[in-house]
């Protein structure tokens, strides 16, 4: 289709414009990166410079490495992670396979009572989330972070899921009937890898506040040994403000894992967004 | 909708039997829902009515509410975050979301090369962390660094710097910024999904009748996209209103300097959680915790029945 209107000087604006936000987009995250490999002096002296073979130096990542446990902080985060996901996904997925396969009173109230937690964010409930953890026995346990994480990721998790799952078509879940599956085999064989679109869909959405929230972990899981990535760098950092070589270092170490997953899953997570995944 | 009606009557010889497998599916996520989200949500807003008294909890009815709004230790720093977040609330939507829509314009402009590489580099801030570019902003703001001097340098307003995180008049639009520069991702993405899915037969046809360019953003795409506008404010209010993090991150518990970041995010774990000389306080916490629930659940209402029921819908 020709466009009358696409003439190079208004193209041109047009990079211009979104090249100069890219800028601005990138920028901080380039710098924190580049200096991160410099020494002490040249951080100051030439802020803006790459490392050189005569300014190179590892002396932040060595002491990232030698005082925090970032490897253990690491694996705390990425076993939350992974655990939540893998309830969210199944619950949320159980559920949604009830709410659009099956009529029974009450569910729509269901689905709306299943809603409200999208808009209403878990965080306001913390004071009795903290006490009922506390009576429980599970603060600064790994579970007490992965059960909150569970029920703030399901909401979404069943709202998508069941769009999605309505999809499905009826006629291959009759056949599966017919030959004699059950209800749950119907369920795990037939429409469970029909969604896994949406599925990796919801795995992205519901992954990110995990591994980025601060909150739950500076209240409920402050310990040594239960210490998130996100909570173990605050710490880090904060207790390293003047040594910049080390905080440079761990904010590079900390913003590389996201670099990594952004960039193997981006295209799944615009796609997401912009086939109407959440509205 | 075909689709119940169908298995309705698929399923209608089943009404004798009691379908079991309707509760086990649904109950794994009924359970860890109820009890980890709904329960404690409800017992913070009851607890907001009780209160220590002679070493024993008591109910106090909205005792707590009064002290809250009114006792001279609380009242003043409660309406001073409340006012904070609304100044932060208020710089998000008139700064983010009309970049947002700006960027989400220049990106659905057809047969644009290296979108797909812009829109990526433009939403990486969105996945990061509060605690990185809380820090990231905190080392490139900070004048013993001097990249902002430098920078500003460049074109001539080095005069224009000064440690405006440092500054009580300055501090809480310096943070706001820094979220809204981490945040621009969203609304940017779901507006540009918006503009995609406006048939093209809409932009010829106006074409035709020689409206183009601006007029074309403005008399056509812009009312096309005013529920995706809607959706992406009810969003920030929400986000805004239970914001802690970024200010954590950059200002400290203490939501420094004197207290001109502090938001009700950060009011609500010092009161609740105890800092430094503070001794932590649950019943007053509990209060906070439901001022902040009152306050989302009359935004998400407004939105719902007030906004989003008067919004035409276009259907193509």
């Amino acid at each position: 289709m020709a466009k009358p209107t696409a003439s190079p000087i208004r193209t041109g604006f047009v990079h211009l414009a979104l090249g100069a936000y890219t800028l601005v987009a990138l920028f901080p995250v380039f710098l924190t990166v580049i200096n991160s490999f410099k020494d002490r002096a040249s951080i100051f002296r030439d802020p803006l410079g790459l490392p050189t073979p005569s300014t190179f130096s590892l002396v932040g990542y060595e002491t990232v490495l030698k005082q925090g446990d970032f490897v253990l902080y690491f694996q705390n985060s990425f076993i939350v992670t992974a655990v939540s996901i893998f309830f969210v996904l199944l619950f949320g997925a159980m559920a949604a396979f009830a709410l659009s396969e099956y009529r029974f009173r009450g569910n729509t109230m269901m689905g709306l009572y299943l809603a409200l937690g999208i808009m209403i964010p878990i965080r306001l409930g913390t004071v009795a989330i903290l006490q009922g953890m506390v009576a429980a026995g599970l603060v600064n346990t790994l579970t007490a972070l992965i059960l909150v994480y569970t029920a703030q990721g399901l909401p979404l998790a069943v709202f998508i899921l069941t769009e999605f799952m309505r999809t499905v078509s009826d006629d291959l879940k009759n056949a599966g009937r017919i030959d004699g599956l059950s209800e749950y085999s119907i369920f795990f064989r037939l429409v469970l890898p029909l969604v896994r679109p949406a599925m990796a869909t919801v795995a992205v959405f519901t992954m990110i506040p995990i591994w980025n929230d601060l909150w739950f972990p500076l209240i409920l899981a402050p310990s040594d040994a239960t210490k998130t990535v996100t909570l173990g760098s605050q710490v880090f950092i904060g207790q390293f403000v003047t040594n910049w070589n080390a905080v440079l270092a761990a904010l590079t170490l900390a913003i590389v894992p996201v670099l990594v997953l952004y960039l193997v899953f981006s295209r799944q997570l615009i796609r997401g967004i912009t086939s109407g995944a959440v509205k | 909708m075909a689709t119940v009606a169908e298995v309705s009557i698929d399923r209608g010889e089943d009404k004798r039997q009691r379908r079991w497998h309707i509760l086990v599916f649904l109950l794994p996520a009924l359970l860890v829902y109820t009890a980890v989200m709904i329960l404690p949500l409800i017992e913070t807003l009851r607890l907001s009515l009780f209160n220590v008294k002679d070493g024993q909890s008591a109910f106090v009815g909205f005792g707590n509410f009064q002290v809250l709004f009114g006792d001279p230790r609380w009242a003043a720093s409660f309406w001073n975050a409340l006012g904070n977040n609304f100044i932060f609330f208020l710089i998000h939507m008139l700064v983010q979301n009309p970049i947002g829509v700006a960027l989400a314009a220049l990106l659905s402009v057809p047969k644009l090369r290296f979108g797909a590489f812009y829109r990526t580099a433009m939403f990486l801030p969105t996945l990061l962390s509060f605690v990185i570019v809380g820090f990231i902003w905190k080392l490139i703001l900070s004048p013993i660094w001097g990249v902002s001097p430098y920078l500003l340098d460049l074109v001539g307003l080095k005069s224009l710097f000064s440690p405006w995180l440092g500054k009580p008049d300055t501090a809480l639009i310096a943070v706001s910024l820094i979220s809204v520069w981490q945040y621009v991702g969203i609304p940017m993405m779901l507006i540009y999904a918006a503009m995609l899915n406006i048939p093209d037969e809409v932009l010829e046809a106006a074409e035709c009748d020689g409206v183009t360019g601006w007029s074309q953003f403005w008399k056509i795409k812009l009312p096309l996209i005013l529920p995706s506008i809607g959706i992406i404010s009810i969003l920030t209010f929400v986000g805004n209103f239970n914001a802690f993090d970024l200010i954590y991150t950059v200002q400290g518990a203490l939501a420094g300097p004197d207290g001109s970041t502090d938001i009700l995010g950060t009011l609500l774990y010092r009161t609740f959680f105890g800092f430094q000389l503070q001794i932590g306080d649950k019943s007053m916490g509990a209060t906070i915790a439901t001022v902040m629930f009152l306050i989302i659940l009359s935004g998400v209402c407004l939105y719902l029945f007030a906004i989003q029921r008067r919004m035409r819908r276009y259907q193509f």
